[in-house]
């Protein structure tokens, strides 16, 4: 549905390089995902896919058209959101959502079925102007505008981007049920914990790709052992897990540090931190998540 | 075409809700057009004069006691002579001085017709013009008692059959040209139509750029050359209506009816409109913030409207290379049309070219946008 063929953008005149030697497919139906830092090059990805930016070099298709050649036909079988809430403030719900209706050549009656579930929720409100609504709801707008002209793809960057937390779960699961309908969606996200909602992600730092698998295969492929350490002195605790010589890599997660170790060297970690006065320090194996993984991914 | 109503509708919209730009765009042209009508439409009276007479017969004593007569001026007679003149028009101390040339009478009685000397400051042509108007109607009044009277029928008049006639010779100190009054209008006219539509339409197409919504209507079916016209039309449409206030304020508030055809000044004004849109069209789409197009906007269109279009200052005093740079300034040919048409009333026949070089300048103007419209990012 989406391809990506050796896709490089650079911006002022080539001092800058935004994505690099970008490769992947995204299958009809699918939910994919590209997780990564501000500036990894995912914004990029969306414009050049979106034909709103050409590549400078590479070639992408998008539902069967070139991104360069056939750009109109792409603008008008997709949808879109970009990361920055992009509706009209000073009209109405209604009227936002009618006039993007009317712009791609329909009417909400006509779609109502796909946009029903998350329009609903804001209906309520329909009379107020779309700059007075709140984060989740904005994002709810404007993906039944993205939406309302039921596309074939689905284009949605950084959508749960300064949403509370229980917008954005409401928000994946009307992904979710916007991929039974069979439209495949291409998803951004800053956050790790998202990338699990995903049917496969992309993990992306600086432009490059680190990796591309199921949320699962990703962890899976996690090479060591993965160690929560805890203590009551969080701060100090994590100058000496790194001042330890047994470890490999020590990240602050949370209340608790997540620590890979040399081979075999785990064992030796708490009478280390009893001998610099730590002794409430505990330690216990743990699954890795996407996080950690990224994390390994950066390090290699 | 639904498409089309529907993103007219939405601009609309978005003027309507936008109280304060609303009112300022209705707001100033009535205001310009009252602060400048007022200023030009004040009386003028006891205005200081001196009168300088070498004839000294019963016809000048005649017109000077008329002249005296009338509440507009105010005769100094301390100046006797044409010498003393030049000092207390330097001094601003009279504003008109009128010289009766020596056998002024005789020659009026003899020859049929006698020339006055009229010499006014007219550094402020608004009241040079209205003073020696108002001498002027005086010497005509005393024309028609003049050819009325037998006397005057039978010795000169009933020989040449023409009446006797006084004609003033005027001249205008300072600023022969006169420029001034009624110019007003017509400059203001250029100024408000042109502010107000580059203004507004150079922000509307920013303002989605900066909002953002513009990636969307990009990513969409809808046409370029859609999302330029539904940008124009309402700005279009306020302008116009601008345009009937002001020529409904002139003609109600200032006296200043249209002279010549009002649908021909209605129709070269909105030539006048679409160009200065596709100005505001221009900058729109080359400006990256809003702040910048009505930077723009402002200060590149509103010192050469004020400056190059003549109504504030002739361009025909204006050094060589500013004046050919003035040609390139829309405003200055819809000043002549206006100047033209509303107030000498002047038909097609007088315009033509003027409406030729506008209608040039604007599809010009009109095609550089349409090809600098940019259908990506960047």
């Amino acid at each position: 549905m989406i391809t990506l063929d050796h896709i490089t953008k650079t911006y002022n005149k080539g001092q800058f390089t935004a994505v690099k030697d970008i490769s992947f497919e995204v299958q009809p139906g699918e939910l994919f995902g590209l997780i990564g830092p501000d500036g990894a090059g995912k914004t990029t990805l969306f414009r050049i896919l979106t034909t709103l930016l050409l590549p400078d070099q590479g070639r992408a298709v998008v539902n069967n058209f070139d991104v360069v050649k056939d750009y109109a036909k792409i603008r008008s079988c997709v949808g879109y959101m970009p990361g920055r809430f992009s509706l009209y403030q000073d009209l109405t719900i209604e009227e936002n959502l009618n006039f993007f209706a009317t712009v791609f050549g329909t009417t909400i009656e006509e779609n109502y079925d796909l946009v029903k579930d998350i329009y609903q929720q804001i209906e309520p409100f329909k009379d107020r102007r779309a700059g007075k609504l709140s984060g989740g709801m904005k994002q709810k707008l404007a993906l039944c505008c993205a939406l309302i002209h039921k596309p074939a793809v689905l284009f949605l960057d950084e959508p749960t981007t300064g949403v509370d937390v229980v917008s954005r779960k409401e928000f994946w699961d009307m992904l979710k049920r916007l991929k039974q309908e069979g439209i495949t969606i291409l998803v951004s996200t800053p956050y790790m914990d998202e990338a699990n909602r995903c049917d496969r992600i992309a993990l992306m730092q600086k432009g490059s790709i680190l990796s591309i698998d199921t949320p699962d295969g990703i962890v899976k492929a996690f090479p060591e052992e993965l160690y929560a350490v805890r203590s009551s002195q969080t701060h100090s605790l994590l100058r000496e897990v790194r001042a330890y010589d047994g470890t490999d890599s020590c990240f602050a997660f949370g209340d608790s540090l997540h620590v890979t170790f040399k081979t075999g060297k785990s064992q030796d970690l708490l009478p280390y931190l009893k001998s610099k006065g730590q002794t409430d320090a505990t330690i216990q194996p743990i699954e890795p998540g996407i996080e950690d993984c990224f994390i390994h991914l950066l390090k290699g | 075409m639904k498409q089309l109503i529907t993103f007219i509708r939405k601009e609309f919209l978005h003027v309507f809700r936008d109280r304060k730009t609303l009112l300022m765009l209705f707001g100033l042209p009535i205001a310009q057009i009252i602060l400048f009508g007022f200023a030009l439409s004040n009386e003028i009276k006891d205005s200081r004069i001196a009168i300088v007479d070498y004839s000294k017969d019963a016809t000048t004593t005649q017109l000077i006691s008329k002249i005296e007569a009338s509440n507009y001026f105010d005769i100094q007679r301390t100046l006797a002579t044409a010498n003393d003149l030049n000092n207390a028009f330097k001094k601003g101390n009279i504003k008109m001085a009128i010289i009766f040339p020596a056998n002024f009478g005789s020659d009026l009685t003899h020859t049929g017709n006698a020339t006055l000397q009229v010499i006014a400051d007219a550094s402020d042509p608004n009241q040079a013009t209205t003073i020696t108007n108002y001498f002027n109607q005086i010497v005509a009044d005393y024309n028609t008692s003049l050819a009325g009277s037998p006397s005057a029928a039978g010795t000169a008049g009933a020989a040449t059959a023409q009446p006797m006639q006084i004609i003033p010779e005027m001249q205008m100190l300072y600023n022969p040209e006169l420029r001034g009054a009624p110019n007003f209008v017509p400059g203001v006219m250029a100024l408000v139509l042109m502010l107000v539509c580059t203004m507004m339409t150079s922000v509307s197409i920013v303002k989605e750029k900066e909002l953002g919504t513009m990636e969307i209507l990009l990513v969409s079916p809808f046409k370029p050359i859609y999302i330029i016209i539904s940008k124009l039309a309402p700005n279009l449409i306020i302008s116009i209506v601008n345009l009937f206030i002001i020529l409904l304020l002139s003609y109600f508030f200032l006296d200043l009816p249209v002279k010549g055809s009002v649908l021909l000044l209605v129709t070269a004004s909105t030539l006048f409109i679409l160009t200065s849109l596709s100005i505001g069209l221009l900058l729109s789409i080359n400006a990256k913030t809003q702040q910048a197009a009505m930077m723009g906007s402002l200060m590149g269109m509103m010192l050469p409207t004020m400056l190059l279009t003549g109504f504030l200052f002739p361009i025909e005093n204006m050094p060589l290379p500013l004046q050919v740079f003035s040609n390139l300034v829309p405003s200055r040919w819809y000043f002549i049309i206006v100047k033209r048409v509303m107030l000498k009333g002047l038909g097609l026949t007088a315009v033509w070219k003027e409406i030729l070089i506008l209608s040039g300048m604007c599809l010009l103007l009109f095609a550089i946008s349409l090809r600098k419209f940019k259908i990506r990012l960047q």
